[in-house]
Order: structure tokens, then C-alpha cells, then sequence
């Protein structure tokens, strides 16, 4: 009899014990995907996303904007990001991949900063012939513009 | 003409499949021999008509015979014969028949070792591999079509994606992702089978471990692989970002390693069977949900190459595959349920349990990061992925914890240890512990997860070199035998329990490596002219120029840059950037030069060869080798666990230890 309810209690204690690991991990994995979340944005939806896309880690995809691109000291570089709509302007420290130049679909991963500028801390093209520039006043295809971008996977985690 | 007879095959395959499927479960139902047999022989009928239609695909990719639309697809006159050949799993159409192929392989395989030693659950088996074998051969004769008549044949073809046909870890990486990711079938069979016989003995336990065991050892070799490919093309620097694809593969390894453990517990104590059984059909169930995610193109991956209409059929099996599971599973809960009694918690087995625990927590995470985005953009239409550092900040603890484990369980004596025992086994390996962050903290480790990993992989070494050397030791005490002959017969007769602890010992240095590679190093990104020099890590790099090579197939953009380091010349390293025709983005190829203690890597960013000047981004890490060489030892040693033991030979005159309980040493002379 005693044993039994001994044994009962042990039961109970080991579900207790599961529920509350259950819990703790179901509150944990919740909280670390909501701070690594990667938004993927064209500059119309950064725009109106306004001070709450401050500071997140975001996909910014559109067309480098013909005529923006401003290479200064060392390998920075300066350019718009367009959809046809609006622009936003983006900064880039690392060393620009091959096929990057004016009028080519980019994604960049990085950050808005408070002041309005976008800094990149990826910098990818768009591959394969399917991307075209969006038309006046249409929304660009996102899923389109990653999909065809190359190297979306690796990360540069070590870059300096 | 070939696509005709292509076509016909697959037919003939689907409709073998589907009878086998029907004459099979018929005869479980109502066992008699000539039934058994027939079951048998459509199995091996439907391996024999997918590797027939495999041979005429490939026959097609090397007669470059257009009017065959996958040929058309993805074939090309001036592709190399390697790259015509690997082009064969290049594409969706070619990926869903090498498949079909992998799965009549083991299909045929495993009814041949299961129909004579199990009559009793092998129709049961039989019957779920050839209703899996339907489903596929449904997939290639249908939405997945490679063999479609071509009315008016091009005179030539694309070729296939460029990163497929940039590396020749191409020609390795798929076949052994397929014999592992295909070959989970045949544990979920075997677990159907048990189930819906009832049957659920040592017997099954045996073959149940092999089947798992076999497709297990494919795809932790295929994940490397496909790590050290990305390593090798991607440039970036790495082998692993927490890709959705790479998760897809990474799942189903989870929850299979999971029930290899909780499999010999079975064995051992004949316990956690019902859970043993609900791994092993997860892992079958992830298998298909990580096709599901690869070859749907509902992510945005490097390595989806294709996207196609078979997301929604594969949805319907993967459904029909999850309530087979469970329906079969609530068949025999009854048998399922444990004996009473728990477990000591200072035991072999509390680890156990605690281990599996901790693998389904982690595919738990992953597969949430994996499916998180899918499900934000169906109910919000938000799209997002989930970054790389929740991943990595939910993997570590695990991966460390179970790192952990592998120290502890093996030096836990099975059933009841007191106080002092557990002491006394427990408190050496702290000297491995403390020589490896020694050795650690020397080499210049400060990482603080780094410095823990290292610790525990030092007290796990220790652990599993004492468990290795044991019963060499007892051996050579008790019988007087010296260190060669006892070794002898520990690699004749202790195969399996050695094949675990040197498959343990592999996992130890993989995750050092993981943990040392990702934490050290040095990297930097320079843009270049010719002659120019850049300093990274005592290395110093000179740029010596760029020049175009053509081949049939590509044109390349090679650099040139010398290497030296403290003013001795370590000769000149060739990154290079390769066009294809059919896209219009480089490929590029970095150059690794690879040491025991560190690479260097240098990958082509862009380049000007009429300017000659070189966007290079250059890296330096350590340790990366040790993880594809001791994967290499992991393949070989799981592999030779699986050779059945042999008995002593004769002129020995000793009398064997009984088959199936090789870790058990003979003592009687």
C-alpha cells in the first residue's frame, strides 16, 4: 500500500518534472528564435516598418539603383536599394562580390541604423537571368529575388 | 524510343509494387509459404526494375539521347563523363529515380537477410517497403516524370546547375545521403513489421539494430560530406549554417542516433520498446518531411536546386506515412508499456534515458527553427527566416551536454552503483579533462563553451579508451595472452561493443574540431592588385596575377597567390571563380591548403583579370581536417561493427562466445 503510493508519488513528481522541462525549453526556444528572426523586406516595407525595423536583422532585396554606387576609401561602398518605389540607401565594408553593379537585384543582410542608413553586413546578388527590376509602382518579388540569390545560406560569422 | 522502354519500367514497377504490397500483407495475415515466397520474389522483381530503369537513364545521359526530357534537362555534350554520369541525382526528376533505385537496393538486400532468419514478421516487412516502393514509383511515373518522349530533341542541352558540376564531392556526397536517407525505410519496416505481427523479441531487436544501424553510418559519412562540399565550393569559409536543407538531414540523423541508443537498452533490459519503435518510425517520418522540404522548394536554400509540383503529393505520404505510424503503434500499446520498476539514477541506464532525452530536445529545436518560417508566412504571410544564432545558442548546451554523457554512461556500471563506485570510476577522466584544457589553453583556447567542450571531450576520451582497452586487459590477465592475440580476438569477437566506443572516440574529435574551428581563427577581406602583399595569421600573401583557363565545359578566372610564412615559401595557392554556360553568376572554387593543425583558405571574391586586381577574402582555421578524417574513421569502424562476429578459429581450442552477445568474452578453455 505504501509502496504503491510511494510509487504513485514517484509518478507524479517525474510528470511534474517533465512538464516543468517542457515548459522551461518550449519559453526558451520561444524567446531565442523571437531575437534571431530575419525579416525579409523590400525598401517600401523598411519605409513604413519606420523605428521598429531599428536595430533587427533584416533582408533588404531590391535593385541597386543605376547611378548610386559610390566606391570610397578601401572597399566601402555606398548604394540605393530600389523597388521602383522608394529607395534606401545602404553602406558596405566588405569586398563586393563579381557580378555586382549598378541595375542588378541584391539582397543585403544587415541592419537599419537610427540615422536612415542601412548597414550591410552581406552583400548578395541576385543568379540567374529570372530577376528583372520591378515595374513602376509594383511590389518585387521576394521570394523570387532570394530564391535566386546566391550564398543566402552561409553566414560570413567570421568576418572582421 | 529509350524514354518509351523508360516509362514502361517504371510501370512495370509501380504495378510489382503495389501487388508485392497486397500479396505481402495478405500473407501476414494468413502465413503460407507460397505466399511468403511470392511476396519475396516481387520484392526483388521491383529492385530489379528500378536498378533496369536507373541503367537506361543513364544509358540516355551517356549517348546523350535528347528526346529523353530529363537528358534534355540537364544533359550536355561537353560535360565530362563524371559530370554526365553524376548528373543522374543533378535534378528533381533524376534524384526521385536514384531513389527508387537506393530503395530496391535495400528492399532487395533486406529481404534477402530477413525472409529465412524472421519468416514470421517478413511479410509484414516486405509489405511496407514495396507500399513505400509504390509511392515512389508513383512519384517517378507521374509528377516526378524523367522519361518524357522529347517530339522535336534539341541538338544540345544546358547541363546541369553549375554548383552541382563544380566539385567532384558532387559524385560522392548524394549517394551516400540517398543510402542513408533511403535506407530508414527498411527500420521502419522492420518496426511495422513487429508491430503489426506483434512480435517485438530479440530477434527483431537484432535486425532492427543492423537496418538502423547501416543507413545511420550513410548519413552521418553523407552530412559531413555535404559539409565539407559547401566547405569546398560555397566560400565562404564554413560547413555548416543551419540551412534548411541541412537541417533536413540533420533531423532524421537525430532521432536515428537516438534510437540506436534506446535500442540496446532494449536489448539490454528490455525496456523502452514502445519508444524505441516511435524513434525509429520518426526518423522514417523526418526522412520524408526533409524530401518534402528540399524538393518542394518551399525554402530559400543554396541547395534547393528545383522547385517543383511534388511538394503536395510528398505531403500526402508523409500524412498517410504519420497515421500509419501511429495507428500501428496504438495496435500493440499493450505490449509496449515497460515493466515495472524504474531506474537507478546512478546508472548506465539513467544515461541512457537522459540521452535520449536530450537528442529529442534537440531535434525538437531544430525542427522548430526549420518550420517556424513556413508557418509564420502561411498564417501571416510574413516572410522571415530564423537566424543562425538561435541554432547555435540552443545547440551548443546540448551538444556539450551530450558530449557530457559520453563521458558518464560508459563509465557507469549497468543496474545499481553505490557511492563509492560511481567515485571511483567517475573521478579519473577528470585527468583527461584536465590535460585537455591544459593542452587547450596552451594552444591559445579562451572561448569559454570552447574550454568546457574541450574539458569534457578529454574526460570522454579517457572514458572511452579505458572502456576500449578493458577487455584487452582482462584478457591478457586472466589467459595469460599477449597484447596482439587478446586484440585479435577483441576485433573478431567484441566487433560491435569496440565498432561503438571507436565510433564514440570519432564523435570526440568531431566535436572538438566543430567547437575549436568555429571559436579560433582569422579572417579578412582585401581587394588587390597584382604584387600586392596582405599579412593574416604569420601567413603572408602575395598576389601574382589572374588568368583565364578554358575547358570544354567552363571558362575560369584562376589567381595566383603565393603563400609563405615566417619567410619560408609554401608554395602558390589557386583560387578561381568559373562561368558556366548555362548562368550567368561565377562559381568559385577556393583553395584550401590543408595542414593537421590549421587551413588556410582563400576564397576569389571577385577579380579583374585587365586590371588584375582581386577581391580575396582570405581564412585561417584550425583543426578543420580532423573533422573529415575522423569522420572517415567513424564510416569505417561503424561499418566493420556491423560484420557479423566470427568465431575463434579452430587451432586456437577455445570454445567462441555465443553469437549475438559479442561483448561477452569466453572464459572457458
Amino acid at each position: 500500500m505504501s509502496q504503491s503510493s510511494t510509487r504513485r508519488r514517484n509518478r507524479w513528481f517525474a510528470a511534474g518534472a517533465l512538464g516543468v522541462a517542457a515548459a522551461a525549453f518550449a519559453v526558451i526556444t520561444a524567446g531565442g528564435i523571437g531575437q534571431n528572426l530575419v525579416y525579409y523586406w523590400g525598401p517600401t516595407e523598411l519605409h513604413a516598418a519606420g523605428d521598429k525595423a531599428v536595430g533587427a536583422t533584416i533582408r533588404l532585396g531590391g535593385q541597386v539603383a543605376p547611378g548610386s554606387v559610390v566606391y570610397k576609401e578601401g572597399s566601402t561602398l555606398e548604394f540605393d536599394v530600389s523597388d521602383g518605389r522608394s529607395a534606401v540607401k545602404v553602406r558596405s565594408t566588405g569586398v563586393p562580390p563579381q557580378m555586382f553593379r549598378e541595375g542588378i537585384g541584391v539582397v543585403v543582410e544587415g541592419t537599419m541604423t537610427s540615422a536612415g542608413q542601412f548597414e550591410c553586413q552581406r552583400l548578395m546578388v541576385s543568379h540567374g537571368n529570372e530577376y528583372r527590376a520591378p515595374e513602376k509602382g509594383a511590389t518585387p518579388d521576394m521570394r523570387k529575388l532570394m530564391e535566386t540569390t546566391q550564398g543566402l545560406a552561409p553566414e560570413a560569422s567570421d568576418r572582421p | 524510343m529509350t524514354a518509351a522502354l523508360g516509362r514502361t519500367l517504371i510501370l512495370l514497377a509501380l504495378l510489382v509494387s503495389a501487388a508485392g504490397a497486397v500479396v505481402a500483407f495478405a500473407v501476414g495475415r494468413r502465413p503460407t509459404v507460397a505466399g511468403a515466397r511470392w511476396a519475396e520474389r516481387f520484392a526483388y522483381a521491383f529492385a530489379a526494375l528500378m536498378v533496369a530503369a536507373n541503367v537506361v537513364m543513364v544509358y540516355a545521359l551517356l549517348t546523350h539521347d535528347f528526346s529523353v526530357s530529363y537528358v534534355a534537362q540537364v544533359g550536355s555534350r561537353s560535360l565530362p563523363t563524371w559530370v554526365t554520369i553524376v548528373s543522374l541525382w543533378s535534378s528533381l526528376e533524376g534524384s526521385i529515380l536514384f531513389w527508387g533505385l537506393v530503395l530496391g537496393a535495400y528492399v532487395a538486400g533486406a529481404t534477402w537477410a530477413t525472409h529465412e532468419r524472421h519468416p514470421e514478421y517478413a511479410p509484414w516487412a516486405i509489405g511496407t517497403w514495396l507500399a513505400c516502393g509504390t509511392f515512389f514509383a508513383f512519384l517517378i511515373a507521374g509528377p516526378a516524370q524523367p522519361f518524357v518522349t522529347v517530339p522535336n530533341p534539341p541538338a544540345d542541352g544546358p547541363g546541369p546547375n553549375p554548383l552541382l558540376q563544380n566539385h567532384i564531392l558532387m559524385a560522392i556526397h548524394p549517394p551516400f545521403l540517398y543510402l542513408g536517407y533511403v535506407g530508414m525505410t527498411i527500420p521502419f519496416g522492420l518496426a511495422s513489421a513487429a508491430l503489426l505481427s506483434g512480435r517485438l523479441g530479440p530477434d527483431f531487436l537484432r535486425a532492427l539494430r543492423t537496418w538502423l544501424l547501416l543507413p545511420w553510418t550513410f548519413l552521418t559519412v553523407a552530412i559531413v560530406l555535404g559539409g565539407w562540399w559547401a566547405y569546398e565550393v560555397l566560400g565562404w569559409g564554413g560547413y555548416w549554417a543551419w540551412d534548411p536543407v541541412e537541417n533536413a538531414s540533420f533531423l532524421p540523423w537525430l532521432t536515428a542516433t537516438a534510437a540506436l541508443h534506446s535500442a540496446l537498452l532494449m536489448e539490454r533490459k528490455g525496456t523502452l520498446k514502445g519508444w524505441t519503435v516511435t524513434l525509429v518510425m520518426a526518423t522514417f517520418l523526418l526522412t520524408i518531411l526533409g524530401t518534402f522540404m528540399t524538393r518542394s522548394g518551399v525554402f530559400n536554400s543554396v541547395h534547393s536546386f528545383t522547385q517543383s509540383s511534388i511538394g503536395p503529393t510528398i505531403l500526402v505520404f508523409l500524412t498517410a506515412a504519420l497515421v500509419w505510424s501511429v495507428a500501428t503503434l496504438a495496435l500493440r500499446v499493450d505490449r509496449l508499456s515497460a515493466p515495472a520498476g524504474g531506474f537507478e539514477p546512478k546508472s548506465r541506464e539513467a544515461m541512457f534515458l537522459v540521452n535520449n532525452l536530450l537528442f529529442v530536445l534537440f531535434t525538437f529545436t531544430v525542427l522548430i527553427g526549420t518550420v517556424f518560417p513556413l508557418i509564420v508566412e502561411a498564417t501571416r504571410g510574413v516572410q522571415m527566416s530564423v537566424g543562425r544564432p538561435y541554432f547555435d545558442r540552443m545547440a551548443v548546451p546540448i551538444g556539450v551536454a551530450l558530449l557530457f554523457l559520453m563521458g558518464v554512461g560508459p563509465a557507469l556500471p549497468w543496474g545499481r552503483a553505490t557511492g563509492a563506485e560511481a567515485r571511483r570510476v567517475l573521478l579519473p577522466p577528470l585527468f583527461g579533462a584536465a590535460v585537455a584544457n591544459l593542452i587547450g589553453l596552451a594552444l591559445g583556447v579562451r572561448h569559454p563553451w570552447t574550454l568546457v567542450t574541450i574539458a569534457l571531450a578529454g574526460y570522454t576520451a579517457q572514458v572511452t579508451l579505458v572502456e576500449m582497452v578493458r577487455p584487452l586487459r582482462q584478457r591478457m590477465r586472466a589467459q595469460g595472452e599477449r597484447l596482439t592475440q587478446a586484440l585479435e580476438v577483441q576485433v573478431r569477437q567484441g566487433r560491435r561493443r569496440l565498432a561503438g566506443y571507436v565510433v564514440h572516440g570519432a564523435v570526440v574529435v568531431i566535436i572538438t574540431a566543430i567547437a575549436v574551428s568555429s571559436t579560433l581563427g582569422h579572417s579578412r577581406e582585401v581587394q588587390m592588385s597584382r604584387g600586392d602583399k596582405v599579412e593574416l595569421a604569420g601567413y603572408t600573401l602575395t598576389f601574382l596575377g589572374a588568368e583565364p583557363v578554358a575547358e570544354p565545359h567552363r571558362q575560369s578566372m584562376v589567381a595566383r597567390v603565393a603563400v609563405e610564412r615566417g619567410g619560408k615559401s609554401l608554395g602558390v595557392l589557386t583560387p578561381a571563380m568559373n562561368y558556366y554556360p548555362n548562368q550567368r553568376e561565377p562559381v568559385g572554387t577556393p583553395a584550401v591548403r590543408s595542414s593537421w593543425r590549421e587551413d588556410l583558405y582563400l576564397s576569389m571574391v571577385n577579380v579583374d583579370p585587365g586590371r588584375q586586381t582581386l577581391g580575396l577574402h582570405a581564412i585561417v582555421k584550425p583543426m578543420v581536417a580532423w573533422i573529415w578524417g575522423a569522420t572517415a574513421v567513424l564510416g569505417i569502424a561503424s561499418l566493420g561493427g556491423l560484420l557479423p562476429p566470427r568465431r575463434r578459429r579452430e587451432e586456437h581450442g577455445t570454445v567462441a562466445a555465443p553469437a549475438g552477445r559479442p561483448a561477452a568474452l569466453p572464459t572457458s578453455r
